[in-house]
C-alpha cells in the first residue's frame, strides 16, 4: 500500500470526482471531496517525509520501466509542492461548505465539488509526473477543470472571465504541447530523467531553443507572469470565493513547479543563463512587482486589489528563479510556499465578507472591522505577512530574495523588491483605513461575525503565516534542499 | 527571569487591556511601565547581551549599557506621566497603542542587532500611527497616512541598510558603524527620517498637530528620542552631524514664530531641541554625547509638560489657535503654571532642566572650536526662548482676553502635567542625579558664574525685544495663515512635475502610436468588417491584446536568441 502513495495521491481524486458528480443528495458531495482532499493532505504528508528522510522515490506505473512507461519521481521539489496543493485543499474544503452553498446554485453544488476535485487530481497529476506529456494531459484536466470552476461564479462577468481565463490558457497549453513536440523531434523521448540526459548534446539545435520558448511562453502564461497575467484579474475577481481561494494558492504555484522543473532539472546546467531567458524572466519579475503592485493601489474592488498583487507577487518568484543560484531558487522556493498561505488567508477573509455583505467593493467595507473583528484580524495579520512585517511568513521569503539579490549585486533588484514592499504597504493599508477608519455607509445595518466554519479554515491559514515567520527549518531548510534536487549549479 | 527583555511586558500587558475594563483596565496601563523600570533596575544587570539565533543570524533583544539605560528609564518615565495624562480618555485602540509604542521605544533602544532594531522601529511607526487616526478628522486621516507612508520608508531604508551591511561585513551588530560605507549612508537616511533631519521633518509638522490631545504627548516623548539613541549609537563624531544639527536648531525658529497652531509651534520647537541632541552627538566627544543624552532626557519631560498644557487646552477648549485664545489664565490658572514651568525649562532657565543639559553641548561645541556654531545655537536658544518660552504661555494663557472661560483641566491631567514640572525643577536644581545616569565618565557642573550670567542675559535681552515688538506692534501677528514648508515641495511640485512630466511623456506616445498604429489600424478595420468579427466576444479588446503578447513575447524571445546572444 505505502509504495503505491504516489499514485494513490492521484488517482484518489481522480476517482472521486466522478462520484462526487453522481451524488445527487445534500452535502453528501462535499463530505466525499473533504474526506478525499483530507486524505491527500496526509498522503502528500508522508511522502514529504519519507523523501525527507529516505531520498527521492521512483514509481514506475504498471510495472513498465522507464523511459518507455510512465514514471512519477519524486524529490524534494515535487513533494513540497504536492504539500501545498492538497494543504490548500484540505483547509479550503471546509470553508467551501457554507461559501459555496451561498454563491452557487444548489443544483450545480454536486458538480461544483466534482470539478474540484478533478483539479486537485490534474494538479497533483502535474507535481508528481516525471514524464512530460503526461505532464500536459494533467494540466489539461486541472484547466479544464479551473475554466468550469470560475464559470459558476454568481456574476455574470464570470462567464467572460472563465472565456478569457479558456483561450488563455488553451494558447498556453498548446504552446507548451508544440515546445514538447520540437523537443521530442530532437531527442526521441518524454521521459524528463531521459531528456535531461539528452539534452546537453542538443542544445546547440534551433528547434531546441525553438522548443523550450514555447514551453516557458506556454507556462508563463498559466503562471500569469507580466505581461501575460491580464486574463488573472478578472478570473480571480469573478470566480467563486472559495475557487479563488484554491486556484490563488495551487495554480500558479504548480505552475511555478513546472518552470523550475524544466528551467533546471530537464535543460542542462547554465542554459539559463546562457539564454535569453534569464534576463527576460529577470524583466518581466522586476515589471511584474512594479505594475501590479501600482495596480493593485488603484483597485476599488479588494478580490481585484489582491488579484493584482498576487501578479506582483509571482514577479518576487521570477526574479529568484532568474539568478539561478541556489540563493535565488530557494527564495522562490521558500515565497511560492508563504504567498500560498498568505493569499489564501486574504481571500478567505476576503471571502467572508462576500459571504456577510454579498460585496466587497471597498465601499461595502466600511466600518465592517468592528462588526466582523476575528475577520478583520485575519486580514490584518495576513496583510502585514503580505507586505513583509517581521514575525510573519512574508518577512523570511523577503529576507532571502534580497539576500539572493545581494549576493548578484543586483542593487536595481533590491530596491525594487523595497520599493515593492512599500507599495504593499499602501494597499493593504487602504483595506484596512476601509474596514476600520472609515464610517460605516449605513450604520443601521447590523453585520454579524463570519460563521465558524469559515474562520477557523482562514485563522488556520493565518497562524501558518505567524507560524513560518519564526520556524523557518521547515520551509527554508526543505526549500533549499529541494533548490538543490533540482540541479541548480551550485556556486 | 534576568534576561527577559521589558518590551514582552508591555506587549502582555497590551493583550491584557484588550481582555479587560474598567478599573482594572486602568491599573494595568499605569503598572507596566512602572514594573518595567522595576525589572529593569532589579533583575537586569549591565552589560547584558542576550543572543539568540533567527534565520542562521544572531539577534539580541536585550543589551543594557551606560548609553541604553538612561533611554531605557527616560521611556519608562515618559509613558508613565502620558498614561496619568490620557487616563480618562476611554479609547482602547489608544490606549493598546500606547502600551505597544513605548513598548517599542523600549525594544528598539534595548536592541542589541539592526533586524530586531528594524522590527520595533516598524512596529514603532504603525502603532503610533493610530495616535493620529484617532482624531477621526479627515484632516488627521490624510496626514496620518503620509506619516505612516514616510514611517514605513524609513523603516524599509533601515534593513536595506541592515542587509547591505550583512553581505558586506557578515555581522548584524547595532554598533558604531559611520558613514564610509553605502550601508552606513542608508541607514544613516533611516535614521535621519526618523530624527527629523531638515527637508525629511515634515511628518513630524504634519503629524503630531493633527494628533489627538492626549496622542501627541506620546508621540513628542518616543520617537525622535530613539533616534537619538539610534544615531549616538552608530554614528557618534560623524562631523556633519554638527551641522544638520545646527541646521535643525535654527530654521524651525522662523516658522515657529509666525505659525498659529500652538502645537505645530511646539512640533517646530521639537525639531529645534533635537538640533541640539545632534548637534551634540556629532561633536562626539565625551562631555558632547552626555549632552545629547541629558538633554533627550530633559526635553521629553518639559516638552511632553508643553503638549499636555495645550492638550488640557484643546481637550477644554476644542482648538489651540493663537489667535482666538487668550486671558485663559482666570479658569485654568494651575495649567498656566504648569507651562510656564516647561517654558522656562525649555528656554533654558537656570534651576530649571532645559539649562543643565542644553549648557554641556554649548560647552562642548565652544571646546571643540566650532565657534561660529556656538554663535548660531545662541541665536537659537533666543528663538526658542521666543517661540516656546514666551509665545506660547503668552497667547494662550495671557495676550487680549478672548472671553473663553473654559474649566481647570481635569485632575488626572493635572497630576501628570504636575509630575513633569516637579521632575524639570528637580533636575534643573540637583542635576548631579541625572548626571549620574549619563554614558561617560564626566566632571562637569552648570553653575558657574559665566554660564549663569551669560544664560541670563541672554534671556532677559530676548525677554526685551518680544516686549519692545509686542508693544510697537511689529511682533508677528497671530494669524490663521498656512505656512509653506518643505512639505510644500513634496506635496505641491513633486506632483505637479511628475504629472507634466507624464503628460508630455503621453503626448509623445500618442503621437508616435497614432504613426506607428496607422497601418494596423487600416487593417483591423478590414477584419472587423468581415463577417466573421461580426461575434460580440470578438470586440474585447482585453484578450485580443493578451494574445498580442504572447506573440510579442516569443518573438522577441528568439529574435533575442539569435541577435544577441548569437545562437544559430
Amino acid at each position: 500500500m505505502w509504495d503505491h502513495l504516489s499514485l494513490l495521491l492521484v488517482v484518489t481524486p481522480l476517482i472521486a470526482a466522478p462520484l462526487a458528480a453522481i451524488l445527487p443528495f445534500g452535502r453528501v458531495p462535499w463530505a466525499l471531496a473533504f474526506l478525499v482532499a483530507l486524505a491527500c493532505a496526509v498522503m502528500a504528508g508522508m511522502q514529504l517525509w519519507t523523501i525527507l528522510t529516505g531520498g527521492p522515490i521512483q514509481y514506475e506505473l504498471g510495472g513498465w520501466a522507464p523511459p518507455w512507461g510512465i514514471v512519477y519521481r519524486i524529490d524534494e521539489v515535487n513533494a513540497l509542492v504536492a504539500m501545498i496543493v492538497s494543504g490548500i485543499a484540505a483547509v479550503a474544503l471546509p470553508y467551501a461548505l457554507l461559501s459555496a452553498e451561498n454563491e452557487i446554485e444548489k443544483h450545480q453544488i454536486p458538480l461544483f465539488y466534482s470539478a474540484v476535485l478533478l483539479c486537485l487530481a490534474g494538479l497533483l497529476g502535474i507535481t508528481q509526473t516525471g514524464d512530460i506529456f503526461n505532464l500536459f494531459v494533467f494540466l489539461e484536466i486541472s484547466s479544464l477543470s479551473s475554466y468550469a470552476l470560475i464559470s459558476l461564479g454568481n456574476r455574470r462577468q464570470a462567464l467572460t472571465a472563465a472565456y478569457q481565463y479558456l483561450i488563455m490558457g488553451t494558447l498556453g497549453a498548446t504552446f507548451f504541447l508544440i515546445g514538447v513536440g520540437l523537443i521530442y523531434s530532437q531527442t526521441g523521448t518524454l521521459n524528463m530523467a531521459d531528456l535531461a540526459a539528452r539534452l546537453p548534446e542538443a542544445t546547440g539545435l534551433k528547434t531546441v531553443h525553438t522548443g523550450f520558448a514555447f514551453i516557458m511562453i506556454g507556462f508563463a502564461l498559466k503562471l500569469a507572469l507580466f505581461p501575460l497575467h491580464l486574463w488573472l484579474p478578472n478570473a480571480y475577481t469573478y470566480a467563486p470565493s472559495v475557487v479563488t481561494v484554491f486556484l490563488a494558492a495551487t495554480a500558479t504555484k504548480v505552475a511555478l513547479y513546472v518552470i523550475l522543473r524544466v528551467l533546471f532539472t530537464v535543460f542542462p546546467d547554465g542554459f539559463v543563463t546562457n539564454t535569453p531567458a534569464g534576463d527576460l524572466f529577470l524583466m518581466a519579475g522586476i515589471l511584474a512587482v512594479l505594475s501590479g503592485s501600482f495596480r493593485a493601489i488603484y483597485q476599488s474592488n479588494v478580490k481585484k486589489l489582491l488579484a493584482h498583487s498576487s501578479v506582483a507577487q509571482i514577479g518576487y518568484m521570477a526574479i529568484g528563479l532568474s539568478f539561478a543560484s541556489v540563493a535565488g531558487v530557494t527564495a522562490s522556493i521558500i515565497h511560492m510556499f508563504n504567498h500560498a498561505l498568505m493569499k489564501g488567508a486574504l481571500f478567505m477573509a476576503v471571502g467572508a465578507i462576500v459571504y456577510r455583505v454579498g460585496a466587497c467593493r471597498m465601499e461595502h467595507l466600511h466600518g465592517l472591522g468592528r462588526q466582523m473583528p476575528w475577520t478583520f484580524g485575519a486580514i490584518i495579520v495576513a496583510g502585514f505577512s503580505l507586505i513583509g512585517v517581521p514575525g510573519t511568513a512574508g518577512f523570511v521569503s523577503k529576507w532571502y530574495l534580497v539576500l539572493a539579490a545581494l549576493e548578484q549585486q543586483q542593487w536595481i533588484v533590491v530596491a525594487v523588491i523595497l520599493f515593492g514592499s512599500l507599495l504593499a504597504v499602501i494597499y493593504v493599508g487602504k483595506i484596512i483605513e476601509a474596514l476600520y477608519f472609515k464610517q460605516a455607509t449605513n450604520p443601521e445595518l447590523a453585520v454579524e461575525e463570519a460563521p465558524f466554519l469559515l474562520l477557523a479554515p482562514t485563522w488556520i491559514l493565518v497562524f501558518a503565516n505567524i507560524y513560518f515567520g519564526f520556524d523557518t527549518d521547515l520551509t527554508v531548510g526543505v526549500a533549499e534542499r529541494a533548490a538543490q534536487a533540482l540541479g541548480v549549479a551550485a556556486k | 527571569m534576568s534576561e527577559l527583555p521589558p518590551f514582552v511586558l508591555f506587549f502582555v500587558a497590551a493583550g491584557l487591556v484588550l481582555a479587560t475594563g474598567g478599573v482594572v483596565r486602568k491599573v494595568i496601563l499605569l503598572a507596566t511601565p512602572v514594573a518595567a523600570a522595576v525589572h529593569i533596575w532589579l533583575n537586569i544587570e549591565m552589560g547584558t547581551l542576550a543572543p539568540f539565533a533567527f534565520l542562521n543570524v544572531e539577534l539580541s533583544l536585550l543589551r543594557l549599557d551606560k548609553l541604553s539605560l538612561p533611554f531605557a528609564y527616560l521611556f519608562c518615565l515618559a509613558s508613565v506621566i502620558a498614561t496619568i495624562f490620557a487616563l480618562r480618555v476611554d479609547d482602547t485602540k489608544q490606549e493598546v497603542a500606547g502600551l505597544i509604542y513605548a513598548g517599542s521605544a523600549l525594544g528598539a533602544v534595548l536592541a542589541g542587532d539592526l533586524i530586531s532594531l528594524f522590527v520595533f522601529w516598524e512596529l514603532m511607526a504603525i502603532s503610533s500611527v493610530v495616535f493620529i487616526w484617532a482624531r477621526g478628522t479627515d484632516r488627521a486621516i490624510d496626514a496620518g497616512l503620509r506619516y505612516l507612508i514616510i514611517q514605513i520608508l524609513s523603516g524599509v531604508f533601515l534593513l536595506a541598510g541592515a542587509l547591505v551591511h550583512y553581505q558586506a561585513t557578515g555581522s548584524l551588530a547595532f554598533e558604531q558603524i559611520g558613514l564610509g560605507t553605502t550601508a552606513g549612508r542608508l541607514i544613516f537616511i533611516a535614521f535621519g527620517i526618523k530624527c527629523a533631519f531638515p527637508f525629511l521633518h515634515t511628518w513630524l509638522t504634519d503629524g503630531y498637530p493633527e494628533a489627538t490631545a492626549t496622542g501627541t504627548v506620546y508621540l513628542s516623548a518616543f520617537t525622535t528620542k530613539v533616534a537619538v539613541y539610534a544615531l549616538a549609537r552608530s554614528y557618534a563624531g560623524e562631523g556633519i552631524l554638527v551641522y544638520i544639527g545646527i541646521t535643525m536648531a535654527c530654521f524651525p525658529i522662523f516658522y515657529a514664530v509666525i505659525e498659529n497652531d500652538l502645537r505645530k509651534v511646539l512640533a517646530y520647537s521639537l525639531i529645534n531641541q533635537v538640533g541640539f541632541m545632534v548637534t551634540g552627538i556629532g561633536i562626539g566627544t565625551a562631555l558632547a554625547l552626555n549632552g545629547a543624552v541629558a538633554h533627550a532626557f530633559s526635553d521629553v519631560i518639559f516638552k511632553g509638560l508643553l503638549f499636555m498644557a495645550m492638550g488640557s487646552v484643546l481637550f477644554r477648549v476644542g482648538h489651540v489657535n493663537g489667535s482666538n485664545l487668550g486671558g485663559l489664565y482666570k479658569t485654568m490658572p494651575k495649567t498656566t503654571l504648569f507651562c510656564i514651568v516647561g517654558a522656562m525649562s525649555i528656554s533654558a532657565f537656570p534651576l530649571f532642566s532645559g539649562f543643565v543639559s542644553k549648557s554641556m553641548v554649548m560647552t562642548a561645541l565652544i571646546k571643540e572650536g566650532y565657534s561660529y556654531g556656538w554663535l548660531f545655537m545662541l541665536f537659537a536658544s533666543a528663538g526658542v526662548f521666543h517661540h516656546a518660552g514666551i509665545k506660547i504661555p503668552y497667547f494662550a494663557f495671557f495676550a487680549h482676553d478672548s472671553g473663553l472661560r473654559p474649566k481647570e483641566a481635569p485632575v488626572n491631567m493635572l497630576v501628570a502635567m504636575g509630575m513633569a514640572a516637579a521632575i524639570c525643577i528637580f533636575i534643573g536644581s540637583q542635576p548631579q542625579y541625572l548626571y549620574a545616569l549619563l554614558p561617560m565618565e564626566v566632571d562637569y557642573w552648570p553653575y558657574d558664574t559665566t554660564h549663569v550670567l551669560a544664560q541670563l542675559q541672554l534671556l532677559f535681552f530676548s525677554a526685551l525685544a518680544f516686549v519692545w515688538l509686542n508693544k510697537k506692534g511689529l511682533y508677528p501677528p497671530e494669524l490663521r495663515s498656512v505656512n509653506l514648508d518643505a512639505e510644500w515641495f513634496y506635496r505641491k511640485v513633486l506632483p505637479a512635475s511628475a504629472l507634466r512630466g507624464l503628460s508630455v511623456l503621453s503626448n509623445m506616445k500618442e503621437a508616435s502610436m497614432l504613426t506607428a498604429m496607422a497601418p494596423i489600424e487600416r487593417i483591423r478595420r478590414s477584419i472587423s468588417q468581415s463577417s466573421t468579427a461580426q461575434y460580440s466576444l470578438a470586440e474585447s479588446w482585453s484578450t485580443g491584446s493578451m494574445v498580442l503578447w504572447i506573440a510579442i513575447i516569443l518573438a522577441a524571445y528568439l529574435l533575442l536568441n539569435i541577435v544577441v546572444y548569437g545562437l544559430s
